[in-house]
């Protein structure tokens, strides 16, 4: 008799720690599914109401054509320079120790900490017509601002930290004792760096470049501020879905916004792929 | 270099890369925002607060920055559950959940300010249901906070997952045998063990929901001294060729931003001073 009160107290407490547990749960996917899946849901939804030909038929359209072509482009010279950076600033960082170094960290974190409208506003302070560098733009007919140019810069500025940000910690946690070896044993300072050090951080490295890849095409509002809305030259696809949504053409606006969800869809799957590859790694 | 600048190493590239690094965040990041501060402080005082303390200014930073509070505050607990959720229970789909959460990081400002206002608009799939019960959320405020929240979800989230998995499981059933009520436990344990990464969590978001633009300008309706943030408000002075304008007001949300990034570094120095007491 003794031994039943406890009993039932236990049991009491493991069927309301159920309740709380299922309530939790319920919360979570309610929360979630209304804030995630009911838009990415409607994006589909819209993008095909009128049936798959004419979803198809939005993108032959040749200034959404040129929109996707500039959204590649910028990608394919952002990526590429902030990766470099991205190396560069962690190999200084990681591997020496100097003065001033929390605060360059902290400088290079200041593009996260930034509206998206301040990072194209200060490229329009400096390149614009009336900006620092405008006149002598102006005078030798070169133009930065409502052009190619100015969306890459603030496409390069909100994306600057993130292949940084990943290598950082990693590199700092893993150290320099394999490559103090190598250079000890004679190895040249590249040779260590592609033999020692990138095999060790390319799953951290492909991570950051993935991050970075995905701001840089489907950045909005700072590329909004420098692009000036050129139909077919200065727009990319987010600029592109605003033009075309701005004009009730919700088909053609949602069948572009298809492409960049897909795209964010692909950048989850992979960095899924790479989280599981690291953590196995690391083992 | 002076020896005293850094400590002697073997490896080698480190005035290469330091270099390249300092010039390339000089002339990328820290040029353009000197510019900025440079614009301002070409302004008078007068002309400055002018533009600082105009109606239409002030009802944007009243949207932005409560907009902004509320959206944290709502991610601070749900967030909270959700990551709750993901760490102590496993339930079907659990994965999938967690991969999930990284969509708003990932997902174009656009689109889901798009999607957002589509799902939300007095004729969409839920603001029709909305409309009965006589809220309007799209075009409205409360657009504005819906939008936000969805930017700030991963925040939250993602600050509290790892904090959540350090507490000492052990501690929380010793307290239990000792006769503490689950609440109990959650009060006095949990809570204080994760309390440093919430607000961390809860900053970030913040911060992330001041400056956003993309998602909320398609949700928000845009009717000037009601629906405009600040940051469109700057685009609009902008399009009107309003650099001065355009550029205090830009100067003032940078300010806000250092602020914010101060107080962001000073949560997670508490928080490590308080790992450290509890270590000791």
């Amino acid at each position: 008799m003794a031994g039943a009160a406890p009993r039932t107290e236990a049991r009491r407490l493991t069927r309301s720690a159920r309740a709380v547990r299922a309530a939790l749960i319920g919360v979570s996917l309610a929360f979630l599914g209304l804030l995630l899946a009911a838009p990415l849901g409607a994006v589909l939804a819209q993008a095909l109401a009128k049936g798959w030909q004419v979803y198809t038929q939005s993108f032959a359209d040749p200034d959404t054509r040129a929109a996707i072509r500039l959204t590649l482009l910028t990608a394919a010279i952002v990526v590429p320079v902030n990766t470099v950076f991205g190396i560069c600033a962690s190999w200084a960082i990681a591997k020496f120790e100097f003065k001033g170094k929390s605060l360059l960290i902290t400088l290079i974190d200041l593009p996260f900490a930034v509206s998206p409208v301040i990072a194209g506003l200060v490229f329009v302070l400096l390149f614009g017509a009336q900006g620092w560098f405008g006149p002598w733009l102006q005078e030798r007919d070169v133009q930065i601002i409502f052009a190619v140019p100015g969306i890459v810069l603030a496409t390069l500025f909100i994306t600057f930290p993130y292949v940084a940000r990943e290598l950082i910690p990693l590199m700092q946690q893993q150290g320099s004792d394999e490559e103090e070896a190598a250079i000890t044993l004679g190895a040249s300072a590249w040779v260590t760096f592609l033999r020692v050090t990138l095999p060790k951080i390319r799953w951290g490295l492909l991570y950051g470049i993935i991050l970075c890849n995905a701001r840089a095409m489907g950045e909005f509002g700072a590329v909004s501020v420098v692009s000036g809305h050129i139909r077919g030259l200065t727009t990319t696809m987010p600029l592109q879905v605003e033009i075309l949504y701005n004009e009730y053409n919700f088909v053609a606006a949602f069948a572009v916004a298809s492409l960049l969800a897909l795209l964010a869809i692909l950048t989850l799957v992979l960095k899924t792929v790479v989280e599981w590859r690291a953590g196995r790694g690391g083992e | 270099m002076a020896a005293g600048f850094r400590k002697p190493s073997v490896l080698p590239g480190f005035g290469l890369t330091l270099g390249f690094t300092t010039f390339f965040l000089s002339a990328l990041v820290l040029l353009p925002l000197a510019a900025l501060v440079f614009k301002t402080s070409s302004l008078s005082w007068q002309a400055f607060f002018e533009i600082m303390l105009d109606e239409r200014a002030v009802a944007s930073y009243r949207l932005t920055f409560g907009a902004a509070l509320l959206a944290a505050v709502v991610n601070a607990v749900f967030g909270f559950i959700v990551a709750w959720s993901l760490v102590r229970y496993d339930f079907p789909g659990r994965r999938l959940l967690d991969a999930v959460i990284d969509l708003p990081f990932a997902l174009p400002t656009a689109v889901s300010g798009i999607a957002l206002a589509t799902v939300f608009s007095p004729s969409g799939w839920l603001g029709q249901k909305l409309a009965l019960a006589n809220v309007q959320v799209a075009y409205t405020w409360i657009g504005v906070v819906v939008a936000l929240i969805l930017i700030g979800l991963p925040f939250v989230v993602r600050s509290v997952q790892p904090a959540l998995v350090e507490v000492q499981r052990d501690l929380e059933d010793a307290a239990e045998t000792l006769g503490a009520s689950p609440w109990q436990v959650f009060r006095r344990i949990v809570l204080p063990a994760v309390m440093p990464a919430l607000l961390t969590g809860f900053t970030l978001a913040f911060a992330r929901g001041i400056g956003e633009y993309g998602s909320v300008v398609f949700i928000s309706g845009n009717l000037p001294y009601q629906t405009e943030i600040t940051p469109l408000l700057i685009v609009i002075k902008l399009e009107q060729y309003d650099y001065e304008g355009a550029a205090a007001l830009g100067f003032i949300m940078l300010v806000m931003s250092f602020v914010m990034l101060f107080a962001i570094n000073l949560v997670q120095a508490w928080g490590r001073r308080r790992q450290a007491a509890a270590g000791r």
